[in-house]
């Protein structure tokens, strides 16, 4: 590993308190990744990744600063990256997938926040996530109540731009949301100095588009009785997707689809035979939150597909790239970007639909409906999901947790009963 | 052959075999779940069971049945309970069980486990709240449901046990009869089993295991709460491990 301590300094970063995070990652890491069995070989290069997460893709950051670039750090898969790409400069995600950055959230958030977003909050006022010391600008948006005010917090001390989500999909709702996209274009525009024709859009719009299909392709090969790859591992190029160069990352990706696509053909699973094929559906479960994929994996069960921000809502519909004027783009992007279902909206029946179709395409034996405590829309929501699931005959456990080991045990427990129940 | 099944709880470890010898007993867990197995492994050996021969198959279940390093299978509470359960009241049934850490509702559907929910990580609505109380009160748990059976309720609001024993503390400190407080703190329980039991629609048989089970008054209460009768188990308490013995049988087949 090299050495980014200096790189962690210049950025102004709590270094001291971030060498307590750098110190267990790669024991959590090790616990849950290096000891599975018969990994694909592709999964080196995001192995590399993790465990340079805060020094090698910021270091890159830093370097496209220097040139006079800007980075745009953005929370939510609603936000279009295709805006920021077109204009030359880089979206990234930012810190909030560990129990390490919540008590610093908490210093200023209500307790019941939920932990994504205490965090966040958390990894930013304790300056111990290089991300959020590098974005130039944050983009927000409107999709929960608990988000609305934090930007309020974020916004302090570096500039913020929030989008408007509106919370229904009637016509008018896709085009109040074009508005706020060309909204943002004109920002990114101010703001980075650079122009976003409809050259660089459609570029850009290929690009995101690339690495769409790239995790669409991922995610086919896992439709297969023959599971080339776990739930684990799926997770965590899903997690990666947010951070990388897009480019890279689809190259990356498609190389290991091109290993696991030969592991179908030569048969080659990573669970025996007759394995319990779950789905997770609901909040997402960003890096380094592996807690669940884990508990399932070591639990008898496979996961087969996540119903996530980290997942399916992430990648699925792509933007029309046959648009030749910015207008045209930009209700392209509107209309695929107001595709994702997510609990913010009412009604959202759509959600509904697409756990549905998901348990069949993936042949799931059960679903796991996970909610991050303190997600009051994702909770709410989850009775109508359990009710449809039941109707339809899909066996569904509902769980809700947050990023502490103290309910490992007791979901331990649960997770082993659902899959004996299966087994049964 | 004997097949036995080990249920390491939270605050009781149940054990029953089946086969040449048909025993059961109980012992408290204590804070160790390593030497408790040891303890049942000597205490078998006394009834003539070797749980290390070929002859004896095991199944541990409980919260410590990872401790339990003589298990040919280990298996959830849930299966395990499920079992007995279905033992105890037939093949479609509800089985609610009090644990001393946590609380079941487990549904069972032509003798398969169906649907099953837990409480979450607190403590309300578990045995550990009343044995709280009942300490606080300076009785014995049996001695916290007579009282309760001669009291008038008073409210316990508090969701969570920390908070709910400072309520009892200042219905102490007011004074308030002993009978009333223990009435209080019954009540609170069984509504907050009542609660998690109503999240699923119950069939029409509906038991009650784990250590109260075969308390006549909090069935009764239990009852009224849920709106629907449960039936008391005179060996609830050993449902999971009657479970384990059964599944013991049916898995070495």
């Amino acid at each position: 590993m090299a050495d980014y301590r200096k790189m962690w300094e210049d950025l102004g970063m709590d270094v001291e308190m971030h060498d307590q995070l750098c110190a267990v990652l790669p024991q959590a890491f090790g616990d849950v990744y290096l000891s599975q069995e018969n990994r694909p070989e592709g999964m080196d290069y995001y192995n590399m990744v993790v465990a340079d997460i805060h020094g090698i893709r910021p270091a890159e950051l830093i370097e496209h600063q220097k040139k006079g670039g800007k980075v745009f750090g953005t929370f939510c898969v609603y936000v279009p990256d295709e805006i920021v790409f077109a204009a030359d400069a880089i979206a990234t995600g930012l810190c909030g997938g560990s129990q390490f950055w919540v008590p610093g959230g908490e210093k200023v958030l209500p307790k019941n926040t939920c932990p994504l977003i205490k965090a966040s909050v958390g990894a930013r006022l304790d300056r111990t996530c290089p991300f959020f010391r590098i974005a130039d600008m944050y983009v927000g948006e409107t999709t929960c109540d608990g988000k609305k005010k934090a930007w309020e917090i974020l916004g302090e001390d570096v500039p913020v731009h929030v989008m408007d989500l509106p919370q229904m999909k009637r016509a008018k709702d896709i085009k109040a949301w074009a508005e706020e996209i060309a909204e943002f274009k004109n920002v990114v525009e101010e703001f980075t100095g650079n122009s976003v024709t409809a050259e660089k859009l459609a570029e850009s719009i290929k690009l995101i588009n690339g690495k769409r299909k790239a995790l669409e392709r991922l995610y086919e090969t896992r439709k297969n009785d023959t599971l080339p790859i776990s739930g684990c591992d799926a997770l965590l190029i899903s997690q990666i997707a947010f951070y990388d160069d897009p480019g890279r990352f689809t190259q990356m990706t498609n190389a290991l689809c091109d290993e696991l696509e030969q592991r179908i053909k030569d048969g080659v699973s990573v669970v025996p035979a007759g394995t319990k094929r779950i789905m997770l559906t609901g909040t997402p479960l960003a890096i380094p939150n592996w807690k669940l994929h884990n508990i399932v994996e070591t639990s008898g069960g496979a996961v087969v597909c996540e119903e996530m921000c980290t997942g399916t809502r992430y990648f699925e519909n792509l933007v029309d790239e046959t648009k030749t004027t910015v207008e045209e783009q930009i209700t392209a992007l509107a209309e695929r970007y107001m595709n994702i279902n997510c609990a913010c909206f009412t009604p959202n029946e759509g959600r509904i639909d697409d756990i549905l179709r998901l348990a069949k395409e993936y042949k799931v034996d059960g679903i796991i409906d996970v909610n991050l405590k303190f997600c009051n829309l994702y909770d709410t929501e989850g009775y109508l999901v359990e009710r449809a699931l039941k109707e339809a005959g899909i066996p569904v456990l509902g769980i809700e947790t947050d990023y502490t080991d103290s309910d490992a045990q007791q979901l331990r427990t649960r997770v082993s009963a659902f899959i004996e129940m299966l087994n049964n | 052959m004997n097949y036995v099944g080990i249920d390491i709880g939270s605050t009781a470890s149940k054990v029953v075999a089946r086969g040449v010898k048909d025993i059961q007993f109980v012992l408290p867990t204590g804070w160790s779940s390593k030497e408790t197995t040891q303890t049942i492994k000597e205490k078998l050996k006394e009834e003539g069971i070797d749980v290390l021969s070929d002859d004896t198959k095991v199944v541990a279940t409980g919260y410590g049945r990872i401790a339990v390093d003589f298990a040919d299978y280990v298996i959830t509470e849930i299966t395990c309970h499920a079992r007995g359960g279905r033992e105890m009241a037939g093949n479609d049934c509800a089985i609610i069980d009090v644990g001393g850490q946590d609380t079941k509702v487990i549904l069972v559907e032509h003798g398969m486990v169906q649907d099953f929910l837990m409480n979450d990580k607190c403590s309300a609505g578990t045995g550990k709240f009343l044995e709280i109380m009942a300490n606080r009160l300076g009785v014995t748990l049996q001695e916290l449901f007579d009282m309760a059976a001669a009291g008038t309720v008073i409210p316990i609001s508090s969701l969570c046990t920390v908070f709910a024993e400072s309520e009892v503390i200042n219905y102490i400190g007011e004074g308030r009869k002993r009978e009333d407080i223990a009435a209080g703190v019954v009540d609170s329980v069984a509504a907050k089993v009542a609660q998690l039991s109503q999240r699923k629609s119950l069939p029409n048989k509906v038991i009650l295991t784990g250590g109260l089970s075969h308390s006549q008054y909090f069935t009764q209460i239990l009852s009224e709460k849920i709106g629907q009768t449960v039936e008391p188990t005179e060996h609830g308490r050993y449902a999971g491990a009657l479970g384990a013995a059964l599944l013991a049988k049916e898995k070495s087949r």
